[in-house]
């Protein structure tokens, strides 16, 4: 997710450190950044209409007197945008219906390789860790082998599988929630095939199963990388059927994603979940607000706190800080440091959510960052003894030689490694001593 | 359907959209700045990237200054041109055999569909093909390659799942060498371009063939999908970075996407489209023509 919406932010940023060099906005300024604004927004894959109607929105409330008077023009200005994004892409998280009439059918649709069948595995997933039931049904009865992706996706998330081969998708529908009634499931997902929005007689297939079994949920299945043709696609589909949600794949991607502005500004639908990794766990709700603050590089806290939450514990925590308070903080200590960071996730992803270091001077690039150097620093470290990793000073040439052969790495290497570790001591030591204050803390 | 008939007819609801665009753009009296800043919209709209379609605008504003280019009619046959030019820079691909064609793309673009095509097209040659089941990784992948190589009547290498697709490539090569195959197809698994783990794969798979298959020609093949926007520029970066591609499959034309985003790759890449999808039977697979493909956009 690190480069998600990094282009738009960059953009985005370059055109208000312009405007932030003067003091206030003249009405000619906001009409030059508003077609920046414009033109990143196109880059972002936003839609034609959809940009422009944003860029026409913000200018109007950025043209107005509050802010040509008011102290920071450029804030103003940022907040609005951030604003008019976020209520673009739908104010709040919206999460899935359950109806009172159990079992609640989901239905999954889209175009072919949105992401639908591994889509539905992730929703099963994700409803079963809630403790509920879910029964995914095979109803892509064209694709070759779809079936069979679905019962091994199926396998994987431990939930179960109603199929009955090649048969009428309609007929498979009302068997399976049938099933489901007399066994207990639910939550029914209909995996359906892959189908052109304007191939009319697939279409009135996902119509027909809507009119014979009770949908609680239309989903539509969006690529995140898809281009400017999401509007016809979204459009076509809720015209036809409608949906009720959409959910977004492929997110892990470098995409700038402005699809997803798109497909909610034209369907008016809300964005349920994000998909974002190849693993069945990676299912997330989808956060406006969050997202609204990514694009304008404002940084993702709020996830990289939640991450932080799920991979360290607080006795880890606290263990490090009496080690830092103590100045007792040993290579073994760094070695977990590492690990607790590598738990998180991506490194690549935690410097894009961390606000400041996607832009200007500060600006790291995910790319330039080697996770395999990480792997080796850790090699290094675990070739020492304990007694070395306590005392690093004890480090003679002889040492180093054996640890270089133990580690495949080079004395060059762990001299490296030695030199970091003690200006990151000599960081601890000053944050200890007050004389500098940790980012955002 | 014929070969002229197909591609119109799939390139005919591209036409419809790409025309409503342009028809509004058009409609603008005065060659201004208005003018200009619409068409730059228009081409950005049919998935052109920023840079190309800045580009088209300012050749077209410097014809305009010099005076070449007076009326409308003029001005759509001179982007006519542009475009066609620009799509012309990547040279065609020749081909000889033996043949190994890898197939490479992120995930759902539509990579088995095309290989169980390329089969049938090369079959059509006269050429023996073998299929390479190299996507280990997605769940019953090779169970959907396996049903195209039943379809075209072609045989399959393939392992088990999980296994390493270096591996599978190593052993279609020595088969092929056995029985003198003539084209060799290897399917990759889709990745996102901004996996280094994965990416180091391929390039693995690729590194398998150069070193016992140096007799081939080796051509790396990266399938698009036309509904994809900006990102597929990236895509190609990343890709041509870790592998050298020498050309592009477009897929799902058939649908109201534009694919304008080849054009970009084409010129700034200097990667030629080998082949456009145009449906989900196998013979729906043509060789591309930028002449038909802009004569379709306008």
């Amino acid at each position: 997710m690190a480069n998600l919406f990094g282009g738009l932010s960059e953009k985005l940023n370059h055109v208000f450190s312009k405007l932030t060099k003067h003091g206030r906005l003249t009405e000619l300024e906001i009409k030059q950044a508003m077609r920046e604004v414009r033109i990143a927004l196109l880059e972002a894959d936003v839609n034609l209409f959809v940009a422009k109607d944003f860029v026409n929105k913000v200018s109007e409330k950025a043209l107005g007197q509050e802010v040509l008077k008011s102290l920071s023009p450029t804030q103003q200005v940022i907040k609005i945008v951030n604003d008019e994004l976020t209520e673009l892409m739908g104010s709040t998280n919206a999460k899935l219906k359950i109806s009172d009439n159990l079992p609640t059918v989901i239905m999954m649709c889209g175009l072919q390789g949105a992401g639908k069948t591994t889509l539905s595995g992730k929703l099963a997933l994700h409803l079963k860790k809630q403790n509920k039931k879910p029964l995914l049904v095979a109803c892509d009865i064209y694709r070759p082998a779809a079936i069979e992706q679905l019962k091994v996706v199926a396998k994987n998330a431990g939930v179960d599988v109603y199929e009955e081969g090649k048969k009428n998708p309609v007929e498979i529908s009302k068997n399976a929630i049938e099933h489901a009634k007399k066994f207990g499931f639910d939550t029914v997902i209909i995996d359906t095939a892959g189908r052109l929005h304007i191939d009319s007689e697939l279409m009135q297939e996902l119509v027909s199963i809507t009119e014979n079994v009770r949908v609680d949920e239309i989903l539509l299945t969006v690529d995140s990388m898809t281009g400017q043709d999401a509007v016809n696609v979204a459009k076509s589909f809720d015209e036809q059927l409608p949906i009720t949600g959409v959910v977004l794949t492929k997110l892990d991607g470098d995409t700038r994603g402005g699809a997803c502005l798109s497909v909610k500004a034209v369907t008016g639908k809300p964005i349920k979940f994000a998909s974002v990794g190849e693993k069945l766990g990676d299912l997330e709700p989808f956060y406006p607000d969050r997202m609204a603050k990514r694009i304008l590089g404002m940084g993702d806290v709020m996830s990289l706190i939640e991450k932080a939450q799920e991979a360290v514990t607080e006795e880890d925590v606290k263990r490090l800080e009496k080690r830092m308070r103590e100045n007792t903080f040993t290579l073994d200590d760094y070695l977990e440091q590492f690990n607790m960071i590598k738990k998180m996730g991506n490194i690549g992803d935690l410097v894009g959510m961390m606000p400041g270091l996607n832009r200007g001077k500060m600006k790291i690039n995910p790319d330039d960052i080697d996770e395999r150097k990480i792997e080796r620093i850790k090699a290094i470290i675990l070739s020492m003894t304990k007694k070395e990793r306590k005392d690093p000073s004890i480090l003679n040439f002889s040492r180093k030689n054996r640890i270089a052969l133990g580690s495949g790495t080079s004395v060059q290497e762990i001299n490296q490694l030695l030199k970091q570790y003690e200006q990151v001591k000599m960081l601890m030591k000053n944050l200890r001593n007050g004389k500098m204050r940790m980012p955002f803390m | 359907m014929g070969f002229f008939s197909k591609i119109a007819s799939a390139l005919k609801k591209t036409k419809d959209k790409f025309s409503d665009t342009f028809a509004r753009v058009f409609s603008i009296d005065r060659i201004g700045e208005e003018f200009y800043d619409e068409l730059l919209d228009a081409l950005i709209s049919s998935d052109i990237s920023v840079n190309t379609a800045m580009e088209i605008v300012d050749d077209l504003r410097d014809k305009m200054i010099e005076g070449s280019v007076k009326d409308k009619e003029e001005v759509i046959e001179t982007l006519k041109e542009t475009l066609i030019e620009k799509l012309s820079v990547a040279e065609p691909i020749e081909y000889d055999y033996p043949l190994v064609i890898m197939m490479v793309g992120v995930n759902g673009v539509g990579k088995t569909t095309t290989i169980g095509k390329l089969a049938s097209y090369f079959l059509k040659l006269k050429k023996s093909v073998t299929l390479v089941a190299g996507d280990t990784f997605r769940a019953a992948a090779s169970e959907q390659l396996s049903i195209w190589a039943d379809r075209a009547d072609v045989r399959i290498i393939k392992h088990g799942e999980g296994a390493d697709p270096s591996a599978v490539v190593y052993d279609a090569i020595a088969s092929a060498k056995a029985k003198n195959t003539d084209v060799l197809i290897i399917d990759t698994a889709g990745r996102l371009q901004v996996k280094t783990n994965l990416m180091e794969e391929l390039k693995k798979m690729a590194r398998v063939v150069d070193r016992e298959y140096p007799e081939a020609l080796f051509l790396k093949y990266i399938v698009l999908d036309a509904t994809t926007g900006q990102n597929a520029i990236s895509q190609v970066d990343a890709f041509d970075g870790a592998i050298e591609l020498d050309g592009v499959v477009l897929t799902k034309l058939d649908g109201t996407a534009k694919g304008g985003f080849v054009i970009s790759l084409c010129y700034e890449k200097e990667i030629p489209v080998a082949f456009i999808g145009v449906g989900e039977k196998i013979d729906d697979l043509e060789e591309f023509n930028e002449e038909e493909f802009v004569d379709g956009l306008f």
